[in-house]
């Protein structure tokens, strides 16, 4: 008998919602960003433990080392060097945020619904000299496990939280936004200004 | 009426646009399909232009342009080509790792192989990163899994990742 799966709530999900990286009980490390095409990158992630002392070491560093990168909305354990199917988000501060469920990590997190696809152009840290325009759904429902407690959680994202969410789980699975892109005049070169 | 291939290639400026298109606009030339863009810092234009000018005459209108020796023009006369329509699937191709020789001939040799026809395709090197995206129509009766695993095995080779895409058109 598989074990029963909760539903996604309506809107939010205030579980997640109320989620603080505090709750891992670790301090997060500063880790390098790694950027293409280094093979990690490339490389599917393996199913972890979320309850696993190194597991949920890594959601602290990853944590950490999206909050010291200017303009980081997530970062994937693939983009610190590890293939696992790790990531934290946080886009509260974006402009192109409707809803979101703040700072959180998942792990081994799958979209399980999807709809209402819309084009963007993304960057990525470990990327650093492109951007590129990606359709991706714009609603989306996404389950994973919190690290730490090891439960399951199933939420309920749009706008750009969808789309963050998609581009850090294609990370675990060993996608770049570049795998993604829309034609072969969807990738630009990124501006640099002196 | 005449078609001429006009490219226009060189150190990037502001103004080669201006100048160049207002030189084909004197001689009462239409631009019909082009492509302008900036590669490694070289601006480079590629237009198919049509009007009853000369191809001589064309060639004088862009001669300022070549004046300081930072670009080079080159004019041709080409035949009218129907647009082919394509009766296959069409498909987006990444390419991406480590840059080495070989990476666009080995990948786009499959792709011909197969019967695969590139439509449009973009490289970009940035440090070690290599990247290629091409659009591909893949003909109707091909066998696509076997063409994109044989693609695969071909990136597998020179250590570069590869995805497929089907390129969507919403109809409205």
């Amino acid at each position: 008998m598989t074990e029963a799966q909760p539903a996604a709530p309506d809107g939010i999900n205030e579980r997640v919602r109320a989620w603080v990286e505090f709750e891992l009980g670790v301090t997060g490390r500063i880790l390098e960003v790694v950027t293409a095409p280094a093979d990690v990158l490339g490389t599917d992630g393996a199913e972890v433990d979320a309850t696993d002392p190194e597991i949920v070491q890594l959601a602290a560093d990853l944590i950490a080392t999206m909050r010291v990168s200017p303009g980081c909305v997530g970062l994937a354990a693939q983009q610190v060097g590890v293939a696992a199917r790790v990531f934290c988000v946080d886009v509260s501060e974006h402009p192109k945020t409707r809803d979101h469920h703040g700072t959180f990590a998942l792990c081994n997190a799958e979209v399980v619904d999807s709809s209402r696809n819309e084009k963007a152009r993304e960057g990525c840290m470990s990327v650093p000299d492109f951007t590129g325009d990606v359709k991706r759904p714009s609603r989306l429902v996404v389950r994973g496990q919190l690290p730490g407690t090891g439960e399951t959680v199933v939420l309920r994202a749009n706008a750009f939280e969808a789309r963050a969410l998609q581009h850090e789980i294609d990370h675990t699975r060993g996608f770049l936004f570049l795998d993604r892109v829309a034609g072969a005049h969807a990738i630009h070169p990124r501006k640099t200004y002196l | 009426m005449t078609l001429h291939a006009i490219t226009v290639l060189g150190h990037d400026r502001p103004g080669i646009i201006a100048e160049t298109t207002e030189a084909l606009a004197g001689l009462g030339l239409n631009i019909e399909d082009s492509t302008m863009t900036l590669l490694r810092g070289h601006f480079a234009m590629m237009l198919i232009c049509s009007g009853e000018a000369t191809g001589a005459a064309v060639s004088e209108a862009l001669r300022p342009l070549t004046g300081d020796g930072s670009l080079d023009v080159s004019v041709r006369e080409v035949p009218v080509e129907e647009a082919k329509a394509t009766e296959g699937t069409s498909w987006v191709l990444t390419v991406h790792g480590g840059d080495r020789p070989g990476i666009v001939s080995t990948i786009t040799g499959v792709v011909a192989s197969a019967g695969g026809n590139i439509t449009d395709l973009t490289t970009r090197l940035a440090g070690d990163l290599y990247l290629l995206i091409a659009e591909v129509d893949l003909p109707r009766d091909g066998d696509v899994a076997a063409i994109r695993s044989t693609v695969a095995a071909a990136a597998d080779g020179l250590g570069v990742r590869v995805t497929w895409h089907e390129a969507e058109a919403d109809e409205l």
